[in-house]
C-alpha cells in the first residue's frame, strides 16, 4: 500500500495532475445542487454523459466484431447476436445506452429550459448543448442504419427522400447520403465512418467544451422567483453565493451523480440481459419488396407525423419543420438572456414543454399502432365468421380478402384499421351507395371499377348485406 | 502590449539617452510588426496545412455527386416469361456494382407486360418517402407498408399521401429479352 502511494506521489509530482484536476474537482457549487432535495434535477446531464461513455465503450467492443461491408454486415450482426461471446449483451447495452442517451438529452434540455439556465452567462452552454443534441440524433440515426437489415437500408432511403424535398440542394444532398445514385457498397462504409469517426470526433470536442463551460460559468443555482438575472450583477452574485454558501463539487455533489451513473449502468445492463438487443429484420436487399420499414422508437413519432400530414403542406413541414425547431433552439438564449429564471414567472416555458411532450407522446403512440398501414398479414375470414357457405355470400367473403379489402377494413375486428370497420356497414349505408364507393373510390379508398366483374361486385355486396344485424 | 525590447547586446547605454530611446522605440515597433507578420504567417501556414489535408477528404466525400453513372441496360428475362397483364417483381444489378457490394448491388423494379411487345417498369419506391411498394395481385394495387400509399396498375395514385405516380424506368426489348435501364433511386 505504501508503495502504491509512493508511486502515486511520484507520478503526481512529475506530472502535476492533481494541481490541474484538483481545483476543478473541488470547485464550489451552490449548496442546493449538492442536496438530494433539489439536486435530483441536476442528474440529467450526468445521465447523458454516462450513456455517452457506455456508448463509446460498447461501441468500441462492437467495432471489433462488426464487418462494415454491405456483403457481410448483416451476417456479422447475426454473429454478434447469436454466437459471439457476450455479443448479445454488448448489442443490447449499445441499444439501451443509445435509448438512454436520447432520453436524457431530452430531459436535460427540458430541465435547462424550465429553470432558465440558458440565460446569461450560460448562452454558450445552451448553444453547444443544442449542437450536441443534433449530433446525438445523428448518432441515433446512423446507428440504426449500421444494423444493416432491410430496416436499416430503407430508413436511409426514407431519409434521402426527405432531404430530397429541399429546393435546389435536395438532390445533391440525397446523392451524397446514398454515396451514389443507389444504395451500394460504399454507402455502408461511409455510414460506418460517420457513426464511428466523424460524429464522435465532433461530440468529444463539443462535450469537452460543454463541460469546460460548466466549470467556467458554474452550474446554475436553482431558480428563485423574484431573483431575475441581471447581466451586470449576476456574476458577482453567483460568485458570492458559491464562495460563501457553496459546497465542493467533489465529493459533496459528485457522489450522488456517480451513484446515479452506477444505477443507470446497472439498469442498462439488466435491460440488455433480459430484453436484449432489437431483433434483426430481413436481410438488406435493396431489391426486397417485403420490407416493413420502421424507425427505432426515438424517431417513430416523426414517422407518424409524416403519415398524418396533409400532402399539400407536407413539403413545408419536412423542410421547414426541423429548420424552425433548431433555429428557435439557437435563438432561445438570445431572445431571453436576462430576467426571471423561475418557471413560475415564465408560465409559457412549462406550457411549451408540456405541449411538446404531449405532441411527441401522442404522435409516438400513433406511430406504434400505425392505423394508416395496410394489414398485409390479415387472415381470410373463416366460414364461421362469414356465417354462410352459400354461394354469393361466401364468395363475397373470399373476395373481401382476396381483393385486399381486409387489409384496410375489419370485419368482426379482423383486418386493417385504415378504413372504417365494415361489419355493420349495411345497417348504416344503403347498398347502392356502398356499390358506388367500391366502384368509384372515395378519399383514401381506391376505385375498384376496373378490378371487379359485376358478378364479383354483387357477391361482395351480398356478403356485406349478410352482416346486417337484422339478418343475423 | 508595451513590451520592453531586450537591449541589443553590446549596447552602450548611459551616455546619451535621446538617440537610444528613439532607437528602442524604433526597434519595438519593428519587433511588433515582425510579430504581427509572424502571427499572420503562422495562421497562413496552418490554414494551408489544413487545406492540404482536408481537400482530398472533401473531394472523396463529394465524389458521388460528380461521378457519372451511365444507365446500363440489364436483361431481366425473355419476353415470354411474362404474361400479358401480369405485374412481376424483377431484380437486376445497379449501374456500378462493386465486387464487394453483395446484395447492395441489387436493384429492383415492378415489370408489367402491357401488350404483346409492350412493357412498363416501375420503380419499387413509393413516391411519398421511398419505401418499397408491394404488388397485391388480386387487388390490382400497389400498397406501401410505410404510410399507406396505394397505386393502381398503371402506377397512378389511388390513395394515401403520395402525390406523384410511381416512377418509371426505361425498358426495351432486345433479341427477345426484356431489358431495363438502371436508374437512380428516384428522389421525387
Amino acid at each position: 500500500m505504501k508503495f502504491l502511494v509512493a508511486i502515486g506521489n511520484w507520478f503526481d509530482d512529475r506530472s502535476g495532475i492533481s494541481k490541474l484536476v484538483g481545483p476543478a474537482l473541488r470547485h464550489p457549487v451552490p449548496a442546493e445542487t449538492a442536496s438530494l432535495k433539489s439536486g435530483w434535477m441536476y442528474l440529467f446531464g450526468i445521465g447523458t454523459l454516462t450513456a455517452f461513455i457506455v456508448q463509446v465503450v460498447t461501441g468500441i467492443a462492437l467495432a471489433t466484431l462488426y464487418s462494415p461491408s454491405t456483403a457481410s454486415a448483416y451476417d456479422s450482426l447475426k454473429f454478434i447476436t447469436d454466437k459471439a461471446t457476450l455479443g448479445s449483451l454488448l448489442r443490447g447495452m449499445h441499444f439501451f445506452g443509445a435509448s438512454a442517451m436520447v432520453l436524457f438529452v431530452g430531459l436535460h434540455m427540458m430541465r435547462t429550459y424550465l429553470t432558465g439556465s440558458f440565460k446569461f452567462p450560460r448562452e454558450l452552454n445552451w448553444l453547444s448543448g443544442v449542437v450536441l443534441l443534433m449530433l446525438t440524433l445523428g448518432m441515433a440515426f446512423t446507428g440504426q442504419l449500421l444494423r444493416w437489415d432491410d430496416n436499416g437500408v430503407w430508413s436511409l432511403v426514407v431519409a434521402t427522400e426527405q432531404v430530397g424535398r429541399l429546393p435546389l440542394l435536395g438532390h445533391a444532398i440525397g446523392r451524397f447520403l446514398l454515396a451514389g445514385k443507389t444504395v451500394g457498397a460504399t454507402t455502408l462504409s461511409r455510414f460506418f465512418a460517420y457513426h464511428v469517426f466523424f460524429i464522435p470526433a465532433l461530440m468529444f470536442a463539443l462535450l469537452g467544451f460543454h463541460l469546460y463551460l460548466v466549470l467556467h460559468n458554474g452550474i446554475s443555482e436553482p431558480p428563485k422567483a423574484g431573483e431575475p438575472v441581471d447581466p451586470k450583477t449576476y456574476r458577482a452574485r453567483y460568485h458570492h453565493l458559491v464562495e460563501r454558501h457553496g459546497k465542493p463539487y467533489f465529493p459533496d455533489a459528485a457522489w450522488h451523480e456517480i451513484g446515479f451513473a452506477l444505477l443507470m449502468i446497472i439498469v442498462i445492463a439488466l435491460l440488455a440481459l433480459f430484453i436484449g438487443p432489437p431483433k434483426l429484420s430481413n436481410p438488406p436487399d435493396p431489391a426486397s419488396i417485403v420490407a416493413f420499414p420502421r424507425p427505432d422508437w426515438y424517431f417513430l413519432w416523426y414517422f407518424a407525423l409524416l403519415a398524418l400530414l396533409r400532402p399539400s403542406f407536407e413539403d413545408y413541414v419536412i423542410i421547414l419543420g426541423p429548420a424552425i425547431v433548431f433555429i428557435s433552439f439557437f435563438l432561445v438564449p438570445f431572445i431571453a438572456n436576462k430576467g426571471e429564471r423561475s418557471p413560475i414567472r415564465r408560465p409559457w416555458a412549462p406550457a411549451i414543454v408540456i405541449l411538446t411532450v404531449l405532441m411527441i407522446g401522442s404522435l409516438w403512440w400513433y406511430g406504434v399502432i400505425a392505423p394508416w398501414t395496410p394489414h398485409f398479414d390479415a387472415k381470410p375470414l373463416t366460414a364461421q365468421q362469414v356465417g354462410a357457405k352459400s354461394r354469393p355470400v361466401f364468395d363475397g367473403a373470399q373476395l373481401f380478402y382476396a381483393k385486399g379489402c381486409e387489409f384496410c377494413h375489419a370485419i368482426d375486428g379482423q383486418g386493417g384499421i385504415r378504413g372504417p370497420d365494415l361489419t355493420h356497414i349495411a345497417d348504416r349505408v344503403p347498398l347502392s351507395d356502398i356499390t358506388t364507393t367500391i366502384a368509384g373510390g372515395r378519399g383514401n379508398m381506391p376505385a375498384y371499377v376496373n378490378n371487379l366483374t359485376p358478378q364479383e361486385m354483387e357477391n361482395i355486396i351480398a356478403f356485406l348485406e349478410s352482416l346486417k344485424t337484422a339478418q343475423r | 502590449m508595451q513590451e520592453k525590447p531586450v537591449p541589443p547586446v553590446g549596447d552602450a547605454s548611459g551616455d546619451s539617452d535621446a538617440p537610444l530611446q528613439s532607437l528602442q522605440s524604433r526597434q519595438s515597433r519593428k519587433a511588433r510588426t515582425r510579430r504581427e507578420l509572424l502571427s499572420l504567417v503562422s495562421l497562413g501556414f496552418s490554414g494551408l496545412a489544413a487545406a492540404i489535408v482536408t481537400i482530398p477528404v472533401i473531394g472523396a466525400l463529394l465524389a458521388p455527386l460528380t461521378r457519372a453513372e451511365p444507365g446500363e441496360w440489364r436483361s431481366v428475362g425473355p419476353v415470354d416469361s411474362f404474361r400479358v397483364g401480369e405485374t412481376k417483381n424483377v431484380t437486376f444489378l445497379d449501374s456500378s456494382p462493386l465486387a464487394w457490394a453483395g446484395p447492395a448491388a441489387n436493384t429492383a423494379a415492378w415489370l408489367r407486360r402491357v401488350g404483346d411487345q409492350q412493357f412498363q417498369a416501375f420503380a419499387i419506391n413509393c413516391t411519398h418517402l421511398g419505401c418499397p411498394v408491394r404488388w397485391i395481385q388480386q387487388a390490382d394495387l400497389f400498397m406501401c407498408p410505410c404510410h399507406g400509399g396505394v397505386y393502381y396498375t398503371d402506377g397512378s395514385v389511388a390513395a394515401g399521401p403520395p402525390r406523384k405516380p410511381l416512377s418509371v424506368y426505361p425498358v426495351r426489348i432486345r433479341d427477345g429479352l426484356v431489358e431495363i435501364q438502371t436508374s437512380a433511386i428516384p428522389i421525387v
